[in-house]
């Protein structure tokens, strides 16, 4: 008996790959956990397409919320544009910064979507994508969250929606400075 | 109508498929020749009908039927004659119709040749084909369905994906199929021959040329992969150990282990149970990699869409696996045989170390392109494994494989004296030994390229002294030169047929060594009537033109290359698409045997000032695709019928 | 076949003392085309699938290789400029897993599988050889001395 029945070794031997391969469809390839969540945002310098400077540091004190896109980001981050201008008039006197980095862009076509959008709030491209890579991007758009303390909270991946942006802020708020 | 046409038919073929495949079996349990005459019939009118699916959704392609999704998600009415007609295999759903198209026809040509032969052996052979050939169907019906209407019916289409808009990517998946589906006959007889028990070598020798066929074409179709990420994706390279280059590479390693330790069985009756291990672990892989292709679990450029199709194709993989592993284990007794050998120092051990390092190689493809799965299952951690570690492991592998190339072909069967060895290697040996030198003397620094060089060098001796011998005995016994040559090759052509892939081989290896030791690239901004050097080449921006065409926008630099004297002008582009959010970069080039000058268009001024240009000269590329054409010449003298041995 | 390398190594040469003569404008170090390309190599391009940094046409792409030559210029050492890759994408942006923990497993994957190969028909072909061995010095004992030997055992009891 014994003798005969390790051979069922064998076809046994091929359920744990393709176990392995069943555990692939739990995974998403595509989605990649930053390493920076709950870390201290990388600080940044960046000029204002107003001509503006505008640095992470002068943000201290305040919940940021940096936003990366791009104007041939269709149609992402076309869809996000009205949620950040919303949140951002509904916010600002409750000490919210929202702050825009355009990335991979034309100046000219950005400006555009600025207008477009009549968006408000800061932003500043960012020519040498020095800041999208210190943030870890891997593309538009992309969000990131920083509490008062300037630690990187949460990063949002795709469009945003006035459900995501109030989830994430609220409780920022609610958490002292110091 | 025509849509329902097509779902009809392949609801009836994948009906017919199974009836065919049971009946097969049947008449093998009762011996009735009625119910196997019903079994071939079936295999007929499954072909008859998948041919007309493939035909129908053609047609749905060239009348802009975009009532069908997948016409309008891979087509628009821009897209030109041509390739409407090969997007057809362009995306996932009708690539499984090209793949069954191809799976009906081959079943075909079994039953037209084995029909007879193999009496024991035939009918299961018939009823694993169309058991294959009713899972395709069932994606086609089910899982995929190229037919699926959508409301409402767009005005235009999509469009095909642009990177699939060339020659290269339209025979590329013709071949590289021919080859998968080509895969099945050998397993379809490995498994017959385990279910009637008759595991001898009977089945071996009938699929040998199939197996040769179908490994052809598999190298095909990676070559012609391999050209096409050359010349169309832009990166300069055509090898990127991307999971999907990998599962298609996994089983042309193990066909070609196959195709050696074949050998050994027809010579010295041993390694049944190994053999019928290799064909079903081949046409294995040949399931992971359409699994690993269609399913989405790990991203790979060259991906097709994600959804319920993955499931199927694991759960098949599931089925074959353990089915053919579980006869495995019934028949080991019939299998595992003692073998006798009568020194180390024998061919035999040569395809043996052979086979060892087929299969190292394959489990150090297939574990790095798992292991990104492992690791997140393991401890959450996202990791990448990518073309630095693959080259790395794998160089000594082939290294190894290469320098058996030269020993195999040439060492005795059995036991190989001290005569045989000084007589076919000592020269081979010396000359590798002074190539090495000479490569050193030149200035080649890197150890593989002077390992590499050496190796051929001393591979390609002992092809020509063994060709060399054997023409001169035939001119001693009163041939011309010539026609002994030309003799030996028809007479021996599997021999020598082997002899020319092997060259082939060498070649491709060569020019891999040489451009990814030599190649040189910069990347610079230039102002119009500015220039760059590089490797002795000058080229200089001229100026910069759009153009409208028929489905794109197309912006082209002009850049006029001279090395001392003018070369040309070369055109890179970026083409843009209104179905694609970035632009497709268009590759200009310019082929040498030594060299190729490769230029890729990167940012550009709208006004056409200035431009940024990736400039390469990549050495010895062109080497690869030579060898790719002296592989095809040595395969089809392999393929050639045995010439019947004159008294 | 002739392998005809003079010209090209030549050239490589060539390109090389090119290369080297030319000096950037020099901040902290000079940095060459190959050094980028070297780190560049190493890392996964992060909006392609599965193309290096130093590969891929894209626009992201490029940026990187600037930030790897800029890090590199001002004095940082390669691991330096790979570990600050890695702080920002995590262990995944390195196309060859690190050599330690968890991801060695990969790279002793292909010495094991080797090994363990090389183990199997090395017993195989032991077992193997022994057989016939036996069997062929056996059939090579002369006829008449094995005549003799029998005879000899034969008439012992």
């Amino acid at each position: 008996m014994s003798r005969r029945a390790w051979r069922w070794l064998i076809p046994l031997s091929a359920l744990p790959v393709l176990a392995l391969l069943a555990y692939g469809f739990r995974v998403n390839p595509r989605e990649i956990p930053s390493p920076l969540v709950g870390r201290p945002a990388p600080g940044f310098a960046l000029t204002t397409f107003d001509g503006a400077p505008l640095t992470l540091e002068a943000q201290r004190g305040k919940v940021v919320v940096v936003n990366f896109w791009a104007s041939w980001c269709y149609p992402a981050c076309y869809e996000e544009a009205p949620v950040l201008e919303r949140s951002w008039r509904a916010y600002r006197d409750r000490g919210v910064v929202v702050v825009g980095v355009d990335i991979q862009d034309k100046a000219e076509a950005a400006q555009k979507f600025i207008r477009d959008f009549a968006l408000s709030f800061p932003n500043a491209p960012d020519p040498t994508g020095k800041v999208s890579v210190d943030f870890g991007t891997y593309g538009v758009p992309e969000t990131f969250f920083i509490d008062r303390r300037g630690r990187i909270r949460a990063k949002h991946v795709g469009a945003l929606t006035d459900e995501v942006l109030r989830t994430r802020v609220e409780p920022l708020l609610g958490e002292p400075a110091g | 109508m025509i849509p329902e046409l097509g779902y009809g038919a392949a609801i009836v073929a994948l009906v017919l498929a199974l009836w065919g495949a049971v009946t097969a079996a049947l008449g093998a349990r009762t011996g009735r020749p009625a119910l196997l005459l019903s079994a071939q019939h079936a295999a007929l009118a499954v072909f008859v009908l998948v041919t007309a699916c493939f035909a129908l959704l053609t047609y749905a392609f060239l009348t802009f039927d975009f009532s069908v999704r997948y016409v309008a998600t891979n087509t628009n009415l821009g897209t030109p004659f041509y390739y409407r007609i090969t997007g057809v295999w362009g995306a996932l759903e009708g690539s499984i119709i090209l793949w069954t198209w191809m799976l009906g026809l081959y079943t075909l040509i079994v039953i037209l040749r084995h029909r007879e032969g193999a009496r024991e052996l035939y009918p299961w052979v018939l009823t694993v084909m169309l058991g294959v050939l009713a899972f395709f169907l069932l994606v086609i019906t089910v899982a995929a369905p190229p037919f699926a209407r959508q409301a409402p019916v767009p005005a235009d289409g999509r469009g095909l994906n642009p990177l699939l808009e060339d020659t290269g990517m339209i025979t590329h998946p013709v071949a590289l199929y021919l080859g998968f589906t080509g895969l099945t006959v050998p397993f379809a007889f490995a498994m017959a021959a385990l279910i009637t028990g008759r595991v001898g070598d009977a089945w071996i020798t009938l699929t040998r040329r199939w197996t040769i066929i179908a490994w052809y074409f598999l190298s095909l179709g990676l070559l012609i992969g391999g050209w096409w990420s050359y010349h169309v994706l832009g990166w300069g390279g055509y090898w990127a150990w991307d999971p999907v280059e990998n599962a298609a590479f996994m089983p042309w390693l193990t066909a070609t282990a196959f195709l050696h330790s074949v050998m050994i069985q027809e010579r010295r009756r041993m390694l049944k149970l190994w053999n019928i291990s290799l064909v079903i672990l081949t046409f294995s892989l040949t399931l992971f990699g359409t699994f690993l292709t269609r399913s989405g679990v790990i991203a790979s450029v060259h991906a097709f869409t994600q959804g319920t199709i993955g499931a199927f194709f694991l759960s098949f993989l599931a089925l074959v696996l353990l089915t053919a592993l579980g006869l495995l284990a019934v028949r080991w007794d019939a299998l595992h045989a003692q073998g006798e050998l009568d020194s180390i120092v024998s061919r035999e051990s040569a395809f043996l170390l052979n086979n060892v390092l087929f299969v190292a190689a394959t489990f150090t493809v297939f574990f790095g392109t798992v292991f990104p799965l492992l690791s997140e299952a393991a401890r959450g951690v996202k990791v990448s494994v990518g073309a630095p570690f693959f080259n790395q492991v794998n160089v000594p592998l082939f290294l190894a494989l290469i320098f058996l190339m030269g020993v195999g072909p040439l060492i005795a069967w059995r036991r190989a004296s001290f005569d045989n060895l000084r007589r076919n290697f000592l020269w081979p040996v010396l000359v590798g030994v002074a190539a090495a030198a000479f490569f050193f003397s030149l200035g080649v620094r890197s150890a593989i390229a002077v390992l590499v060089l050496a190796l051929t060098v001393f591979v390609a001796s002992t092809i020509t002294v063994d060709f060399a011998r054997a023409s001169r005995a035939r001119v001693r016994l009163g041939e011309p030169l010539l026609p002994a040559m030309g003799g030996l090759l028809r007479r021996h052509n599997r021999r020598y047929g082997g002899f020319g892939v092997h060259l082939g081989i060498l070649i491709i290896a060569v020019g891999v060594t040489g451009s990814q030791a030599w190649s040189v690239q910069t990347e610079t901004t230039l102002r119009r009537g500015e220039y760059a050097e590089l490797a002795g080449y000058r080229v200089r921006f001229e100026d910069l033109t759009a153009s409208e065409e028929s489905n794109h926008f197309k912006v082209a630099g002009a850049f006029t290359v001279s090395n001392g004297r003018g070369l040309g002008v070369l055109r890179p582009a970026k083409k843009f698409y209104p179905q694609e959010t970035s632009p497709i970069a268009y590759v200009d080039y310019r082929l040498g045997l030594r060299e190729d000058i490769y230029l890729v268009l990167g940012d550009f001024a709208r006004d056409g000032s200035q431009a940024t240009v990736k400039f390469q000269v990549n050495r010895l590329v062109s080497w690869i695709w030579i060898g790719g054409l002296v592989l095809t010449a040595g395969a089809v003298l392999a393929i050639l019928p045995e010439k019947k041995k004159a008294a | 076949m002739r392998v005809r390398l003079a010209p090209v190594a030549t050239l490589f040469l060539a390109v090389l003392l090119i290369g080297a003569a030319r000096g950037a404008p020099a901040p902290a170090r000079t940095v060459s085309e190959a050094e980028v390309h070297e780190i560049a190599g190493g890392l996964r391009c992060v909006v392609c699938q599965n193309l290096s940094v130093a590969d891929s046409p894209s626009e992201m792409a490029r940026q990187m290789r600037a930030i790897v030559r800029e890090r590199l210029e001002a004095g940082e050492s390669p691991t330096e400029v790979v570990q600050y890759f890695v702080d920002r994408y995590g262990e995944w942006i390195l196309l060859s897993p690190r050599r330690s923990g968890f991801t060695l497993l990969v790279w002793l994957a292909p010495l094991v599988a080797v090994a363990l190969g090389l183990a199997i028909v090395g017993v195989l072909v032991w077992k193997w050889t022994r057989r016939p061995a036996s069997t062929e010095a056996a059939r090579r004992v002369d006829p008449a001395m094995r005549e003799r030997i029998r005879r000899e055992t034969e008439a012992e009891p």
